[in-house]
């Protein structure tokens, strides 16, 4: 057997195997528990108007269930505001800038009123990823035979009721049968339709979600944006590390036959 | 700067160390890509315990704190979510490059005479490792923490008769709590680190005593220069290989850097979504599946049927799949060591044992389903059958002759 040529060839089947392989179960692992399509959320970090739009969403409509007591009020200067701008438009009067965004509401209420004590947000967007979050927030319809009239397309006899149905208004579920896989006709979601609608038109409604869920992810992280800024740099400069270590290593290595 | 070196060389052996080890350490010239992951694993090494002694400055291994301390290094520590992204990168780069290397040694036959000891020192630190990441792993004390570390820890209550006093002695109470966070907290930054350490400087010792083998299979020492004594076919460790090394080192530091800066949950396999979830000892994951660096273990212990109700025959299987690896050097009866010589029976055996390898891997990540099961089941026994059958098809296989000399 000739030099080189059996190791790399064998080498080479592995990482075919590999990369042929990876695509089959990335999916089923992202997606294993929903199986309803999620449109995809608009996210991007670098648009800081979007992400001050969204934390303005945030604490009037999610803050006052839902806690994020990791997230300290002061790390949305890293969004563009001001210190002045947060203490004057996103704080609660008691709160300070260094506060963590905590709620007043006991846990032991929580679970009476809701069935479930509303979750922390600081990483929501970690956990449920932000097309759950912006199909989601996007996809609550009414259902009368949930104690809180709403149910949810991607979430099930949700506990949580529609928060921002004012201004989306109220929509309902149009249903279709389909055959199942044993075999027997059901009755599924085919889409949802605004039946009463809220202060903002469906486009309006979803510029509004866009922007809330692009805040959650942000918050998500906040290192992130500085993350891959700093990861360009180090790539960089790892790029010329490897041309010096090969004229190194190929210096050395120039009297060994 | 001489009459220094002499007043220590006096009392301690730091030029003969700095030769035995490094400039008159003498390694085969025809080291190819495979021989980089000895060196890149120890770097793994140095740079787990480097950003673990610093994770260890905020981190406080307290149910009641653990989550939110990691979230405290994510957000409030100054570079803190470079140092744990490094950590948790670190963790599956570790596997990876462990893997390969262990790759290599089935590859070349680094596991036979006069290296079974090297093999036995690698193998124990494989173990200790599997621990160290597994214990690792309950910290951040998320949903997938404390759920996989349920179901692992109840494996050990399928012992016969002393099965749940062992597991009630592993957690330290009758559910995973706040006393198995600090214990694993305890095995995780010192005992096993200490154990580690000590097997990674066996391991070195004992390779330097013997020499490293090389993608020809051929023993360099056997061809030595009549005046100096050196192998032929040796170079000084240090400036060849520590230079070639450098250049592994980055190409490798780019791999890691891409996957620790552009996307640290590596889709969900290196970091789970479940575990930004806190733990939650009343509500169970619809879908718990151990880091995939576990995967091929699970699989097969998700493959082997239930004897009277019994799993523990699976968690058998299991443990044997991983120490079997142990006996590689006396189930070997081939004349030659590398995959080079060897004839088409060993070199189909070690493909089938790739693929199953990594078939298991995959299917240890995915539901178990009945088809996966079954598919589990095969790949189960091609996995067993390569280490079983092997003194068989490594008697009979044909073979080429070794060269005298390495290729280079």
């Amino acid at each position: 057997m000739n030099f080189m040529t059996l190791a790399p060839s064998l080498f080479r089947k592995i990482l075919a195997v590999a990369l042929l392989a990876a695509p089959l179960c990335a999916p089923l692992v992202t997606q294993a528990s929903t199986a309803v399509h999620l449109d995809r959320a608009p996210v991007n970090a670098d648009d800081h108007e979007s992400l001050q739009r969204g934390a303005r969403t945030f604490t009037n409509y999610c803050l006052s269930c839902h806690s994020a007591s990791y997230m300290r009020f002061v790390r949305m200067t890293d969004i563009g505001l001001t210190e002045a701008q947060i203490k004057d438009n996103l704080l609660f009067t008691s709160d300070k800038v260094g506060n963590t965004m905590t709620v007043a509401m006991r846990p032991s209420d929580a679970k009476e009123w809701f069935g479930a004590p509303p979750p922390d947000l600081s990483v929501i967007s970690r956990s449920r990823g932000s097309d759950w979050l912006y199909t989601y927030l996007r996809g609550f319809y009414r259902d009368a035979s949930r104690a809180t009239g709403w149910n949810n397309t991607v979430f099930d006899k949700v506990g949580m009721p529609h928060v921002l149905a004012s201004l989306q208004g109220h929509q309902v579920a149009v249903m279709r049968t389909e055959q199942g896989e044993d075999g027997k006709a059901h009755s599924v979601i085919d889409h949802l339709k605004l039946d009463k609608p809220g202060r903002l038109s469906p486009a309006e409604y979803d510029l509004l979600v866009g922007d809330l869920v692009n805040y959650l992810t942000w918050m998500g992280e906040p290192a992130a944006p500085t993350r891959s800024r700093i990861g360009v740099f180090v790539l960089l400069f790892l790029g010329i590390f490897l041309i010096i270590a090969f004229y190194l290593k190929k210096a050395y290595w120039k009297d060994i036959h | 700067m001489q009459n220094l070196l002499n007043w220590i060389d006096a009392r301690f052996p730091l030029t003969a160390s700095y030769k035995a080890h490094l400039s008159e350490y003498f390694a085969p010239k025809n080291f190819n890509f495979w021989y980089y992951f000895g060196s890149l694993a120890l770097m793994v090494l140095v740079l787990q315990i480097v950003t673990g002694i610093f994770l260890t400055m905020h981190y406080k291994p307290d149910a009641a704190y653990a989550f939110a301390s990691v979230e405290y290094i994510m957000r409030d520590v100054p570079l803190g979510w470079l140092i744990r992204y490094m950590h948790s990168t670190g963790a599956s780069m570790f596997f990876i490059v462990v893997y390969l290397h262990m790759m290599r040694g089935l590859l070349y036959g680094s596991y036979r005479k006069p290296r079974e000891l090297i093999w036995i020192f690698g193998m124990l630190i494989f173990l200790m490792l599997m621990a160290e990441a597994f214990m690792g792993y309950l910290l951040p004390w998320g949903q997938m923490s404390y759920w996989g570390a349920q179901v692992i820890i109840n494996l050990f209550s399928a012992v016969p008769f002393i099965g749940e006093d062992l597991s009630t002695l592993i957690r330290g109470d009758f559910v995973v709590g706040d006393a198995t966070l600090n214990r694993f907290f305890a095995f995780h930054v010192i005992a096993l680190p200490l154990v580690l350490v000590g097997l990674v400087a066996a391991h070195l010792v004992a390779l330097h005593e013997v020499g490293s083998n090389n993608p020809d299979g051929v023993e360099i020492k056997k061809n030595k220069d009549p005046v100096t004594h050196r192998p032929l076919d040796g170079i000084a460790f240090h400036p060849y290989y520590t230079v070639k090394d450098i250049l592994g080192v980055v190409v490798f530091l780019i791999v890691f850097a891409s996957i620790l800066f552009f996307a640290p949950e590596m889709g969900g396999y290196f970091l789970e979504a479940n575990n930004f979830i806190p733990a939650d000892p009343m509500k169970t994951p619809e879908h718990i599946a151990p880091v995939w660096y576990f995967t091929p273990y699970y699989a097969i212990l998700r493959a082997v049927p239930p004897i009277f109700g019994s799993q523990f025959p699976g968690v058998v299987a299991m443990g044997v799949a991983v120490v079997i690896f142990f006996l590689l050097p006396w189930l070997d009866k081939s004349p030659v060591k590398s995959i080079r010589y060897r004839g088409p029976k060993y070199k189909v055996a070690l493909g089938l044992f790739v693929v199953s390898f990594i078939g298991l891997g995959i299917l240890g990540i995915l539901p178990a389903t009945e088809l996966y099961t079954w598919i589990a089941r095969v790949l189960s026994l091609i996995y067993f059958a390569f280490f079983l059958l092997m003194p068989w098809y490594t008697k009979n296989d044909s073979h080429q002759a070794e060269p005298d000399r390495v290729t280079f």
